[in-house]
């Protein structure tokens, strides 16, 4: 058994080398993160065996930023059951965060917004395209890629104006006859979403 | 020191972000239109079967179906 072992160590030496010398190509921006004193102890240990990878020798080096602002915006817009938008190439997106109406232009700072329920506009040249989101995140990057998640994210003309009537009627009575502090905040969140919903049908 | 950032009312209340954003999205669905509320309702449907244990064992489980009944 142990026969073999010399062989099978160096076979997997070999294995790793021909993979560290592919994943080397990477590690341009890595030399600051190799501990060079755990390498040569290693090397004393186990002269055959390449050092073991860390995690951030397998991991692409944060995408650089460019040095000017590029023109478009890439959007990339995803729901659980589908992708929207991917890597669309746009001028401006203007997001419902928690915060406000955000307006997205290529070279936004880095930022990453929680949405509320509203509308999201997607604005390329004079073509707006306007969805409604239920909820979500926006993860803007500093090389211009907006990265735009939600668990529901419908086009206006597929709100029905009756119901979300009927739904704000509910949940303001809702509100009013709560009890538990779990029942005034579902219904809170009611009132809040069927509102976002009239004022994005009417606005 | 005082407690950090306000929190949301639906945290405060005892929420998770996930409940909360699974509420509103509940929500928007039941105010489509016709036939993308269908299908939005058929999308999310839901089946699973869940058992708690004891002592190695599982215990009766739990059906938890949005399917109709094959029989």
């Amino acid at each position: 058994m142990l026969r073999q072992a010399s062989r099978l160590i160096s076979r997997s030496a070999t294995a790793a080398s021909s993979k560290s010398v592919t994943a080397r190509a990477f590690s341009t921006e890595l030399p600051s993160t190799i501990d060079s004193t755990f390498v040569e102890s290693w090397k004393k240990v186990a002269p055959n065996m390449d050092p073991p990878q860390t995690p951030s020798s397998f991991m692409k080096p944060r995408p650089s930023t460019a040095s000017s602002i590029p023109t478009k915006l890439t959007v990339n817009f995803v729901l659980p059951y589908a992708s929207e938008l991917s890597g669309k190439e746009v001028d401006m997106v203007i997001i419902p965060a928690t915060t406000g109406q955000m307006g997205v232009l290529p070279g936004h700072v880095p930022t990453i917004a929680e949405l509320k329920p509203g509308i999201m506009s997607v604005h390329e040249g004079t073509d707006i395209k306007k969805y409604f989101v239920s909820s979500g995140f926006a993860f803007l990057h500093a090389n211009s890629v907006a990265d735009i998640i939600a668990v529901e994210a419908v086009p206006l003309e597929n709100i029905d104006a009756s119901q979300v009537q009927k739904g704000l009627a509910e949940f303001t009575q809702k509100l009013a006859s709560a009890s538990t502090d779990l029942e005034k905040a579902e219904a809170q969140i009611g009132v809040e979403v069927h509102s976002a919903m009239n004022a994005a049908l009417s606005g | 020191m005082a407690s950090s950032a306000a929190v949301p009312f639906w945290r405060a209340a005892g929420m998770t972000y996930i409940t909360y954003s699974n509420i509103c999205a509940n929500l928007v669905r039941k105010c489509l239109k016709e036939p993308y509320k269908a299908e939005s309702m058929n999308r999310e449907k839901v089946h699973f079967s869940l058992s708690k244990w004891a002592d190695g064992k599982p215990q009766k489980p739990v059906l938890r179906s949005d399917a109709p009944e094959v029989f």
